[in-house]
């Protein structure tokens, strides 16, 4: 791809944002049904109706500021259904499996942490659509953290099997978060106009949240070294292509389908 | 009555496809209307990111004013000023509470969730408790009165 090929930096974050949005809600969507009690499937599915919601917005800006081929806009619906494995720009934390519930209940509080911080933050941004769709779901977010956050200390500060599966599912879902706050050039470059929120300012208010969490549910910050990458640039782990198999099959098989 | 009046007042009259007992002028959905030369412009605003109900409403808007012999009409929907629970009309809280739904407080500053004193619209008892966050609609959560046991829906603050 040559720079005049290459999409405004603007369009790559809000199809980053976007995109993180739109893979866990899909995962969220699984629960449907399936939660341990009525109220978590209803819980579980409307916490992924906001986010959808959010995807919705940020892929709308992203398909009329980035264009397709011939300089034609794309809709919401292109980049959801008809972009491949390596076109997703999503966080590699979104995609994976949830797991048990207590799996899911970790990567909600890792992540509603961090999208409560960048939300918050993107509201004073210099771009007016970004800072709108940030007011409005930073709103949103606070509700998702405080129900992660309850179910963590119910979990984790339950009986012996709640809390093996709550530290279980947070170990296996820790190595993930240091993608959230990684920095490239495109990153580097936005923060610099005002545009996006800097990452290196997130992480510190991020684990100043979590940590009374995690004292309270008596669970330990896991400690390792791995932090797998690559999301960011179109590098996913396996299971990505299983959840946009699912997703996007029926827009595949009928194109232009409503309904 | 100006025409952008006559516009208004039929609007006025469109009800929220999941809580039909507000209008959606109630709800603070509806936020403007503007009218020049028989083209009229309404602006709506989602209640959250994810409403479905947005795409009802729309058709309801259009088929209301259609209906009322405004042939060229558009939607539009706009994300800021974001949607808050504050700009629901006194008279839609007191309609919300009289269908058994306990009416948002006012925020505080800030995203914060401060939510005391919900009355239960059933018994009047301020003794409830949150049963769960999220209810039947993303704008809702479900509580229980501890005075007179009865589950209840409770539009919460945003």
């Amino acid at each position: 791809m040559t720079p005049a090929d290459a999409p405004p930096p603007v369009a790559t974050y809000a199809l980053r944002l976007g995109d993180d949005a739109l893979v866990l809600a899909q995962r969220l969507s699984e629960w449907a049904a399936k939660a341990p009690e009525l109220e978590e499937d209803v819980a579980l599915t409307n916490i992924g109706l906001d986010l959808l919601g959010q995807a919705r917005s940020l892929l709308a800006y992203a398909g009329e500021t980035v264009g397709g081929p011939g300089g034609q806009a794309r809709t919401e619906d292109d980049l959801a259904f008809l972009r491949g494995e390596r076109e997703f720009l999503n966080c590699q934390l979104v995609e994976q499996p949830g797991g048990d519930f207590a799996t899911t209940i970790a990567r909600q509080l890792l992540f509603s942490a961090y999208q409560y911080e960048l939300y918050l933050a993107l509201q004073d941004s210099r771009n007016d659509t970004l800072a709108a769709v940030a007011a409005k779901a930073v709103k949103e977010v606070s509700y998702h953290r405080d129900h992660a956050t309850q179910w963590t200390l119910r979990l984790g500060d339950g009986t012996e099997e709640s809390h093996r599966r709550m530290q279980d599912g947070l170990d296996a879902l820790w190595p993930y978060t240091a993608e959230l706050f990684e920095v490239d050039d495109l990153l580097r470059a936005l923060v610099g106009d005002g545009v996006a929120a800097d990452p290196e300012r997130l992480r510190p208010a991020w684990a100043s949240y979590l940590e009374p969490v995690l004292v309270e549910a008596t669970l330990d910050v896991p400690e390792t070294s791995r932090a797998p990458s690559g999301g960011r640039r179109g590098v996913h782990t396996e299971t990505l292509g299983y959840l946009l198999a699912e997703m996007q099959y029926l827009h595949r098989c009928h194109p232009g389908a409503t309904w | 009555m100006t025409a952008s009046a006559t516009a208004r007042a039929v609007l006025d009259a469109v009800v929220d496809p999941e809580i039909p007992v507000l209008t959606i002028a109630d709800l603070g959905v509806l936020r403007d209307v503007q009218e020049i030369d028989g083209h009229v412009e309404v602006t709506i605003t989602p209640t959250y990111s994810g409403c479905p109900a947005m795409d009802a409403i729309r058709a309801d808007i259009v088929a209301a004013l259609r209906g009322a012999g405004y042939g060229d009409v558009a939607v539009r929907t706009v994300l800021s000023p974001a949607w808050t629970t504050d700009w629901m009309t006194d008279d839609g809280r007191r309609k919300l509470a009289e269908s058994g739904i306990a009416p948002p407080g006012q925020r505080g500053p800030g995203p914060v969730l401060l939510e005391l004193g919900i009355r239960c619209p059933l018994c009047g008892s301020t003794d409830t408790r949150l049963s769960s966050r999220f209810g039947s609609t993303a704008c809702k959560a479900l509580r229980v009165c501890n005075a007179c046991r009865e589950p209840f829906d409770h539009f919460k603050s945003i």
